[in-house]
Order: C-alpha cells, then sequence, then structure tokens
C-alpha cells in the first residue's frame, strides 16, 4: 500500500487552483490566434484579439484571466493501493481549495445556501468532487475552475431517440444560437450522450478535460464533433455574440450505453477561458 | 465600420447619450459603480420602500462586475462583466430611477431596450473573460455599500479609457446576432 499525505494533496490542489486562474492554457492561445487570423468579422477579430491581449495581461502582471475564477471541479482517480493519511480526500481537497483561493486572491464565488443567497463561504469551498478507484498505487487531479456563467447556459434533454445525430446537431446549435453572448464565446462544447440522466450530464463535464480539438477514437463520434462545431459555426453568434465565425473552438463528445427507450443528451458549455490542469501524484 | 473608439467622459449628458449608436466603439473614462445580483436586490428593495440608496443614481453609469480581491499593490484584481441578462429584472427600475448607462455581456431582454429608448439610456459590453485586461483601466476601487456581499458588495471604480462598444442605443437598436432592433 502506497501512503500520501493529504497535506501534499492540498498543496497540489492550491498550486493548481492558482495555475489554471493565471495562465490560459498553450492550446486555447494556439486556437484563438487562428481564429483571429480566419475571422471574416471585424468586430470579431478585434474580441478574439482582446482575449489574446488579456491572456498576456494575465500572464505579466499575475492578475486572474477573468474575476469569475470559478466553481473548482475535480475529478480525481484513485488507485487502489493508495492510502491518503490525515484528512480524507475531500476535506485534503477543500483545504487546497481554501488556500489555493486565499493566497492568490482568487474570488471567492460559492454561496453558502442556494436559496438564501447572502453568505458567501469565503474561500470558494465546497469544490465538487468526483471520485472514482482505479488500479495502481498512483491518485490523479484533474481539477478545473468553473465559471458561472458559461455553466449557467448547460442544459439536458431526453430526446426520442428517432431524431437521431441529425437531431442532436439540431437541438444543440439552436441551443447555442439562443445563448448568443451569455457564456462568453468562442465556446467549447462538452456534450455526454448516452447513460442515464446523471451520467450524460458527468460525461458532458469530462468531456471538457480533454486536449482541446483532440478528436474523440471512435470515427463516427468523431465525425458528429465536427458536424457540431461547422452547424455552431454556422449560425454566426461568433465571439461575444457580436457576430463572427468563430461560436466555438471544438465540441468534445463521450458516450455510454443507454436504455433502449432514451437518448440522453447533455451539453456542458465551457467560455473561451478553459481553466484546466492535471497532476498525477 | 471604423473600430478607432469614441472618448467619453462619465456622466453622460442627455445629449451625449443620444449621439450614441448601436456598433460604437467607445472609451470610458470617470467613475463607474458596481452591482450585480445580490445588490440589485437591495437598491431596488430600497427604492421601494423609498428608503435613502448608498449612491446617487442620477446620471449613474452601473457596472455588472464581481471582481476578484486586489492583490497587494493593486487597486483591483480582475474586473471584467457578468451576463447582464441577469440584471433584467432590476435594470428598467434603475434606468427611470436615474441610471443612464449599464454595463456588461452578453444580449438582455426587450424590456431593457425598451427602457433604454423610454429613459434615454443606453447599454454597454465590455469583453467577457477580459478581466486582466480591463483592470489594467482602472485606477482606483473603493467599496462604498453593502461590504458584506464580499466581490457583490457596490464599489466605486475610477476608470480611465475603459474600452466598450455601445450595444443598445436609445432608438431602439441593438448590436447582437438574431435581434432586431425596434425601429
Amino acid at each position: 500500500m502506497r501512503q500520501i499525505q493529504s497535506s501534499l494533496l492540498s498543496d497540489t490542489v492550491a498550486s493548481l487552483c492558482q495555475q489554471v486562474n493565471f495562465a490560459l492554457p498553450e492550446q486555447i492561445a494556439t486556437a484563438l490566434k487562428a481564429a483571429e487570423a480566419a475571422e471574416t468579422n471585424p468586430r470579431a477579430r478585434q474580441v478574439l484579439g482582446e482575449l489574446l491581449e488579456n491572456a498576456q495581461i494575465a500572464g505579466d502582471q499575475h492578475l486572474p484571466l477573468c474575476q469569475d475564477t470559478g466553481l473548482v471541479v475535480v475529478f480525481a482517480e484513485l488507485g487502489r493501493q493508495v492510502q491518503i493519511v490525515g484528512p480524507d480526500i475531500y476535506d485534503a481537497i477543500n483545504e487546497g481549495v481554501r488556500q489555493g483561493y486565499r493566497e492568490g486572491y482568487l474570488r471567492p464565488s460559492v454561496l453558502a445556501n442556494p436559496l438564501q443567497r447572502n453568505t458567501n463561504t469565503g474561500d470558494n469551498t465546497p469544490a465538487i468532487v468526483h471520485l472514482k478507484t482505479v488500479p495502481g498505487e498512483q491518485l490523479t487531479i484533474h481539477l478545473m475552475a468553473k465559471g458561472g456563467g458559461s455553466e449557467n447556459m448547460s442544459t439536458l434533454w431526453m430526446l426520442p431517440p428517432a431524431v437521431g445525430p441529425q437531431g442532436i446537431i439540431q437541438t444543440i446549435t439552436e441551443h447555442i444560437r439562443q445563448a448568443g453572448g451569455k457564456p462568453c464565446p468562442p465556446l467549447i462544447l462538452g456534450v455526454g450522450i448516452g447513460g442515464d440522466f446523471e451520467k450524460a450530464a458527468l460525461l458532458a463535464k469530462e468531456a471538457l478535460l480533454r486536449p482541446l480539438g483532440q478528436p474523440s477514437a471512435d470515427e463516427q463520434v468523431a465525425q458528429l464533433e465536427q458536424q457540431i462545431l461547422e452547424a455552431v459555426n454556422r449560425t454566426g453568434v461568433g465571439p461575444m455574440g457580436l457576430g463572427g465565425d468563430t461560436t466555438a473552438l471544438a465540441v468534445h463528445i463521450l458516450t455510454h450505453p443507454c436504455h433502449l427507450a432514451s437518448l440522453p443528451v447533455a451539453l456542458n458549455v465551457q467560455c473561451h477561458a478553459a481553466r484546466h490542469a492535471t497532476v498525477t501524484l | 465600420m471604423s473600430l478607432s473608439p469614441r472618448r467619453l467622459v462619465l456622466p453622460l449628458s442627455e445629449d451625449v447619450v443620444k449621439q450614441l449608436r448601436a456598433g460604437q466603439v467607445v472609451s470610458l473614462t470617470g467613475i463607474l459603480y458596481t452591482a450585480r445580483d445580490a445588490a440589485h436586490q437591495r437598491l431596488v428593495d430600497a427604492l421601494d420602500n423609498g428608503d435613502e440608496l448608498p449612491i446617487d443614481l442620477e446620471g449613474a453609469t452601473i457596472y455588472y462586475c464581481g471582481p476578484s480581491p486586489a492583490p497587494p499593490g493593486r487597486p483591483i484584481g480582475a474586473a471584467g462583466p457578468t451576463t447582464s441578462a441577469r440584471m433584467d429584472p432590476f435594470a428598467p427600475r434603475l434606468y427611470e430611477a436615474g441610471v443612464k448607462v449599464t454595463i456588461g455581456k452578453g444580449p438582455r431582454s426587450l424590456v431593457v431596450r425598451e427602457a433604454c429608448r423610454q429613459h434615454t439610456g443606453v447599454y454597454l459590453v465590455a469583453t467577457g473573460g477580459a478581466g486582466a485586461l480591463l483592470a489594467t483601466h482602472i485606477r482606483e476601487a473603493q467599496v462604498v455599500a453593502y461590504e458584506d456581499l464580499g466581490p457583490e458588495a457596490i464599489r466605486r471604480l475610477e476608470v480611465e479609457d475603459f474600452p466598450a462598444m455601445i450595444a443598445y442605443d436609445v432608438y431602439g437598436a441593438t448590436i447582437f446576432c438574431g435581434e432586431e432592433g425596434l425601429g
């Protein structure tokens, strides 16, 4: 049995919280530059240019990329030969979030009560933690800081199976057209297809962790990703909803077997500040 | 279309507001007040109850923003706009009470465009997710009301050449893809 001190896990989470909020992933910067070069709409080019300048300033001046420094979502893969020493894994992750947000001057964005809405927990806890056990003696932490504006435009449909892939494309495209500038396009779309109600939603979030634009290994799914991306970019919503060719940078789909009566489709919308990172201990 | 900004000094007079057109790129210099969901609820409750308001709304510019905390040596952390549509239930009331300008991101409901037309106001957008860039245009920041709300407290911001774009003008025009002008 390998032992991992909970303090190491907390320090790792604290460090990831800061890393993701101050540095735009290189893949996103590259995609924004390519979009800026390809854009035919001058307003869209201006917005894309501002986003690249923003990333530069955030790095140079150590400011968060966005004032919404997100709700922390962690997918933890705990090896079956690992024992966490000290507080349990959930407490250790929340302690890391507490440290990372306080020391990094990151905005606490969590309300203690969703109905009363008048008390901020003050340290951005609790994080949303999804834990699964895996073979081996390692602990892998995938951490994302998820902004509220894009999360608010996420949704789930229990579609009639007969609509097929074309129905999925139309449903998602119409939803993104309606959302317009609200979720801060250009977007990355995480899509979960299959499973059941909650499984589809979890797949949609997990799909956002995939390296930007890396197609699904399944050829049919990869084709659907490309078709949705093209359809969404034909809406003309554009960066910040001000018009243009760049509404989404990528579509990532994960699938799962499902009930013969069902076609669950979940859409998790991610803004251009796609802040996530992975560490293996 | 020209993308060089028109420089505006706040507060805006009614004459200047009437000159602005959806799609115009502007830069703002002067005072903004931040307010988002919780602060709006309190402002509107105060108006309903006839209580004294913590800020003067006459001619005011409201910025939908909850900044990240100021690191040492800076007036403010990242300070980009939040989604304006969440403030739509409150916005007409504030335009009616004297607000001339609101700044946020994204499209809004029709009642806000009608309020802009009726009360000679404008709605501006700043680039969402450009919180670091926009922070460099903020010279000073001070909490002036509802400090218990933390990031949602009302802050008085002194801004210089703050970049924005006219999204809704007093003539019912809009910049958003898929929306039609009120004509």
